[in-house]
């Protein structure tokens, strides 16, 4: 009888014993779940409408392939690519120029860390996709843009944009610049493959009214076969004008007493 | 030391952004009509009588007539007569600028006129009146009979002036004029003014008329019309109303048009059901096989250099715009989206191919680059076709059919324009029932 109590007692301890001690160690560790993405549920009939999506999977099967194949290029202690280290949910910019600044400095480093690659729907992998084929758009057209200075020697908008350095915010200029453009009747006639920049400076009151107006190409205007280029600048004068009190900061005078308008229609003429 | 130097080189850096000018970048502004004031022209008083014009009105309707051609191309927005705050003869000498600005206005058109000897004089400014100033200056002589002409031709300076493209109001529009129930329907040859006033017709019914089409460089016309009931194409002189046959065809001729120097006819020849395009010289008459294909080419137009030209052809099994060298070679077929396409025409600015498309039995006017890239339809119907430019190339003028009953009624046939931005669809009124309008080039040229 006591020898079965025992036998009991010692058979539970050691049952307990080995509860308490062991169990712990048993316990996994937790699930290391990746961050909730949202995934568009779309129901698919018999015949799908969508036909981006099994591209999608290819082109999302190359980037992988072309990911691991950087990785062994870097074993061998060569740089990668600077395109190749865009991080897939960048959005791109409109300033285009910052953006090229942005990947120049990626070049100079090397060490920068590789993109990863997240769980995402078929319709955010499409968009990884795009991001990077847009940055590589950009950089193309800045490449493009920068022939363009050097082979005409031309007059290109603000080559060292001051608006943010020099007084105004980002929705500041933004302000003057939505107002002046219901100001703006486009001339819509001319032609839109010509260079047409009109460079305006102003100078400003307090309250914004204009002190003084002047074109900064004004030998321009009347210059033989210079026709379209008087039109937009009168045009441009007549929205100035229209326009003021122009929307200005209520403070920082100094800083945009004097302001140069750069008028350019030929994005809205292309349509 | 180092203390020193950084803080002169703060000191300059602060200067360097403090002189540095604000530069803001204005790309994009609004498309809304701009607001002009066209005041009556100031009538002189020493004007004397001459025939049925009744001279004291005259300068109210040349006002008008500018007024009317200014509101019809949507890009400008005159203002009402009620609102104007100076009399005709002040404001022409110097407006009050203040004053116009008052009611909106940013352009001011003022003139006056002077009937004496059998001559009008006609003088005319345009001010800015945000600059306060004027920018335009410009006086006409010409027989008192040619008064409308003149507020065409002054509504083209100073929309050159304004939008910067030439004018197209001192313009004709040769057309199809059609009367009569469906199956029995008469057709003439018309010619209006563009504004749609000054109908004259060319033609007295007894023959079909198909297709009239105006010389870019002078003031013949090209048609089709039927000789021994065969479709041949026709030249036709406004001036003097002299008609002939066009060359020595065994079969039918069709599609005629103008090449952009004028010395030349372009149409298709059509024989054992396969047709072809030809040219012929207008002075030597010397003909010249420009497609070769056993398919129907037809509906040839040149690009306004001379260099190409555009055509539809089933080549392909389906009605498609393909464009080729002047000589017949290199031919390219430029459109591939579904449906049929036709009756292409060429820009006389170059840039762009106007077509009529067909689709689902729908039928569209639209407009793309003569390398068959950048498709935009600019309106869709149940039936319209034959556009054709206006010389500036903004607008295209088309015509347009209503469906008809059982019975035969209810259809109609009206020209209607549109501006190759799509915008500003208007229906141009005629006398009659209209069809294949062509856009004659500036008269005052």
């Amino acid at each position: 009888m006591t020898k079965g109590l025992t036998f009991s007692i010692a058979f539970h301890g050691v049952m307990i014993l080995l509860t308490v001690l062991t169990l712990p160690f048993m316990i996994r560790q937790p699930i290391d779940l990746p961050p909730i993405v949202s995934v568009e549920l779309i129901q698919i009939s018999d015949k799908t409408n969508i036909p981006y999506a099994p591209k999608a999977r290819k082109v999302i099967e190359k980037v992988k392939e072309k990911e691991k194949e950087k990785e062994r290029v870097v074993s061998e202690q060569a740089p990668p690519s600077a395109k190749a280290k865009e991080k897939p949910d960048r959005i791109p910019m409109p300033d285009v120029k910052k953006e090229k600044k942005q990947i120049v400095k990626k070049k100079q480093n090397p060490e920068e860390i590789k993109p990863e690659i997240r769980q995402s729907s078929e319709f955010e992998k499409k968009e990884i996709i795009d991001t990077n084929q847009i940055a590589a758009l950009i950089d193309k057209a800045k490449e493009e843009e920068v022939q363009k200075k050097v082979e005409n020697k031309k007059l290109t908008q603000s080559s060292v944009k001051n608006s943010f350095a020099a007084g105004l915010t980002l929705s500041e200029e933004d302000a003057l610049r939505a107002q002046i453009f219901g100001c703006w009747s486009v001339p819509l006639g001319l032609p839109y493959n010509e260079n047409l920049l009109v460079r305006i400076k102003l100078n400003l009151k307090k309250d914004g009214t204009i002190m003084k107006s002047e074109i900064l190409d004004h030998e321009r205007m009347n210059k033989p076969g210079q026709k379209f280029y008087k039109i937009l600048a009168e045009s441009a004068l007549r929205a100035v004008r229209l326009c003021q009190p122009l929307k200005v900061p209520p403070t920082g005078y100094d800083k945009w007493k004097d302001i140069q308008l750069n008028f350019n229609p030929t994005e809205m003429l292309k349509g | 030391m180092k203390k020193i130097i950084l803080i002169l080189f703060c000191f300059f850096v602060n200067i360097n952004f403090a002189n540095s000018l604000i530069e803001v970048d204005i790309t994009r502004g609004n498309l809304d009509p701009l607001p002009i004031a066209v005041s009556p022209l100031h009538v002189d008083p020493k004007s004397e009588k001459y025939k049925e014009i009744r001279i004291k009105e005259l300068g109210d309707e040349v006002s008008k007539i500018i007024e009317n051609n200014f509101r019809d191309t949507g890009l400008f927005n005159p203002l009402k007569k009620d609102a104007f705050v100076q009399k005709p003869d002040i404001a022409h000498l110097k407006p009050r600028f203040e004053d116009w600005r008052l009611i909106k206005a940013q352009a001011l058109i003022t003139g006056k006129l002077l009937v004496k000897d059998e001559k009008l004089k006609v003088e005319f400014r345009l001010w800015d009146l945000t600059a306060s100033k004027e920018m335009m200056a410009l006086a006409f002589t010409t027989t008192p009979s040619n008064w409308r002409r003149v507020a065409h031709i002054i509504s083209d300076k100073i929309y050159e002036r304004l939008t910067g493209e030439t004018g197209y109001f001192d313009t004709r529009i040769i057309y199809v004029a059609e009367s009569g129930p469906k199956d029995q329907r008469v057709k003439k040859l018309a010619i209006m003014d563009q504004d749609g006033s000054n109908t004259k017709y060319l033609t007295l019914g007894n023959e079909l008329v198909l297709t009239p089409r105006f010389n870019p460089a002078s003031q013949l016309v090209t048609y089709l019309s039927y000789f021994r009931n065969l479709p041949r194409v026709y030249l036709l002189d406004i001036e003097t109303g002299i008609q002939e046959v066009v060359g020595n065809f065994p079969g039918m001729t069709f599609a005629p048009r103008f090449s952009p120097d004028g010395k030349k006819i372009i149409m298709s020849f059509a024989q054992d059901g396969n047709s072809d395009i030809y040219t012929m010289d207008i002075e030597s008459r010397v003909v010249e096989k420009i497609t070769e294909h056993s398919s129907i080419d037809t509906s040839p137009s040149y690009s306004p250099d001379g260099k190409y030209i555009c055509f539809n052809s089933d080549r392909s099994g389906r009605q498609q715009i393909y464009v080729m060298n002047s000589d017949g070679s290199n031919v390219k077929r430029i459109t591939f989206g579904s449906g049929l396409y036709g009756t292409p025409v060429w820009s006389p600015r170059g840039d762009l191919i106007a077509f009529t498309k067909v689709r689902k039995g729908k039928f569209y006017i639209g407009v793309m680059r003569p390398d068959g890239t950048g498709e935009r339809l600019l309106t869709e119907n149940f039936y319209q076709e034959a556009p054709s430019w206006s010389p500036n190339g903004r607008v295209l003028i088309f015509y347009r059919e209503t469906k008809s009953n059982s019975k035969g009624e209810g259809f109609t046939a009206k020209l209607w324009s549109i501006d190759i931005t799509g915008y500003n669809e208007r229906m141009i009124v005629t006398e009659t029932d209209a069809s294949d309008p062509s856009w004659s080039s500036l008269l005052s040229n």
